[in-house]
């Protein structure tokens, strides 16, 4: 009780003293993580839909593939993108080790496969419906991967913002790769971290809330816009 | 749709991409260990010598020897921590050049205030760490081959418990970093070795206190090196000497001297006399 209260003063001072490393750490969190579920979208919601299309040999493995990378441990997949982006590894000419780029890298492999899985749960009862309405109108894949996600829209909102809660909420894969330097890759996760392990849990706590509060505004923000857009 | 999430995604990518570019101007990257950020050192030090010469310091904290790791791979520039062995092994392998001594600090024992060892205010640390066994009294192991663990190890296995720790249920492998350790003996009541600076900066110190500090056997030297620059152009050698230079000329020294926890000084220079 005394610490939540002590949480609660220090995410007040925090704030209300416009405190530099603060505003660092929330820009490169919210920065990185929805570039980082944008590019998932991007890519993944197509996928998605084109497993939800077609039947091919290969589909049942790939899905389960795609649900398994669902479980994936954050930190495993920093490692996997440290050892390609470190210097010694295949990447390393690129110089991405330590950098925001880097930190998205790793948070679109972990975002990816929730995309692709619910995209493809949310459009294959509509192809079921739907398709061959689209074939007999003469529709290609493209089209049908299109009209498809444009049926689905209001789930797809839903897919984007389980994707960013995941981005948003790891601290593993991003400590890794991005080393949480202070004022460049240090987001509001690493902060957290650092704070704990410091042994200061009210300041720790008091980040925690600021995050959380966050994580419903942005949630807030795509549910109104995704009602503003929907109105005709 | 898609070419409004693809613009979206540009444009972001865009900004990340012009904000990284221009910060890389006049930086390195500098490996170092938990300790030396979490007792707020680095708060302290990087300021004065940003400003003293424009550099800007990116510090990557993780454990010794994940430290080395780094530096051995050629991804960081330079490299400041605690184990000269290791130190000394990766200027043998050709990874590192040009170690110097920067600073002490020290090891300490903290345990619960009750004190069920008895180890209060003696100076031999082995006896102490012999006592806790004897005692069977809960202590807390880093366990995380830092260089704070390997020290812990070299004191067991000179003390009369030897081979009487490892695997008991009294002793503790938390596999962690120095704080969450010291979180963990808090809640445990435990005992636990621990550097000064990390244990003078901590917060959540509950029902625990400094017991035994002083035995030449706890001394921390910190070593700073510079990884080859043989490791490929990418390596920032020239940013990374200037802050060698500076940590070991006055003005670094006068930093590393004027860095106080509590009004006490917590890291001191390698000719200076330490505590004890």
């Amino acid at each position: 009780m005394d610490t939540m209260s002590q949480a609660t003063a220090a995410a007040a001072r925090l704030i209300f003293s416009g405190n530099a490393d603060l505003f660092s750490a929330v820009k490169t969190s919210l920065s990185v993580s929805m570039t980082a579920t944008a590019i998932a979208c991007v890519i993944g919601a197509p996928l998605g839909a084109l497993l939800a299309i077609r039947a091919f040999p290969g589909r049942p493995a790939a899905l389960i593939v795609v649900n398994a990378l669902l479980g994936m441990p954050p930190v495993v997949v920093g490692l996997i993108v440290y050892l390609l982006l470190s210097r010694a590894g295949p990447l390393g000419s690129f110089g991405l080790l330590f950098t925001t780029k880097a930190m998205i890298i790793a948070q679109v492999a972990l975002t990816l496969p929730i995309v692709v899985a619910l995209t493809h749960r949310a459009t294959t009862a509509l192809w079921k419906d739907y398709g061959d309405a689209l074939l007999i109108d003469g529709a290609g894949t493209g089209r049908c991967i299109a009209t498809l996600l444009a049926m689905a829209r209001d789930s797809l909102v839903t897919v984007g913002l389980a994707a960013f809660g995941r981005a948003i909420a790891e601290v593993g894969a991003i400590m890794i790769v991005g080393g949480n330097i202070r004022g460049h890759t240090r987001t509001m996760t690493t902060a957290i971290a650092l704070e704990t392990s410091k042994g200061d849990l009210a300041l720790a706590m008091g980040l925690g809330m600021i995050l959380v509060a966050l994580t419903i505004l942005v949630s807030g923000a795509a549910f109104i816009l995704a009602r503003a857009a929907d109105r005709p | 749709m898609f070419r409004r999430f693809a613009a979206v995604a540009l444009a972001l990518i865009a900004v990340m991409t012009g904000t990284t570019a221009s910060a890389q101007q006049r930086s390195f990257t500098l490996a170092s260990t938990t300790s030396t950020e979490n007792s707020g050192l680095f708060a302290h030090l990087l300021p004065r010598f940003s400003a003293a010469t424009g550099i800007d310091v990116r510090v990557v904290a993780v454990g010794t020897g994940q430290a080395l790791g780094l530096a051995a791979r050629g991804d960081v520039d330079a490299v400041l921590t605690h184990d000269p062995a290791g130190e000394d092994d990766l200027v043998a392998k050709g990874h590192g050049i040009d170690r110097r001594d920067v600073m002490y600090n020290d090891f300490v024992v903290i345990g619960p205030k009750l004190d069920p060892a008895r180890i209060r205010g003696m100076r031999d640390v082995k006896s102490a760490f012999s006592q806790i066994a004897g005692a069977r009294a809960p202590f807390t192991s880093r366990g995380d081959d830092s260089g704070t663990h390997r020290t812990e190890l070299r004191i067991w296995q000179a003390s009369a418990a030897h081979q009487k720790w490892k695997g008991q249920d009294w002793y503790r492998e938390l596999g962690t970093g120095m704080g969450p350790t010291l979180n963990t003996a808090s809640a445990l009541g435990a005992y636990v070795l621990a550097d000064r600076a990390t244990w003078a900066n901590f917060k959540n110190r509950g029902a625990l206190e400094l017991l035994l500090e002083g035995d030449p056997l706890l001394l921390n030297p910190y070593g700073s090196l510079r990884v080859n620059p043989h490791k490929g152009p990418h390596i920032r050698s020239e940013a990374a000497l200037i802050w060698q230079e500076w940590l070991t000329s006055e003005p670094g020294r006068a930093a590393i001297t004027s860095f106080m926890i509590d009004g006490a000084q917590v890291f001191f220079l390698p000719d200076q006399r330490p505590r004890g």
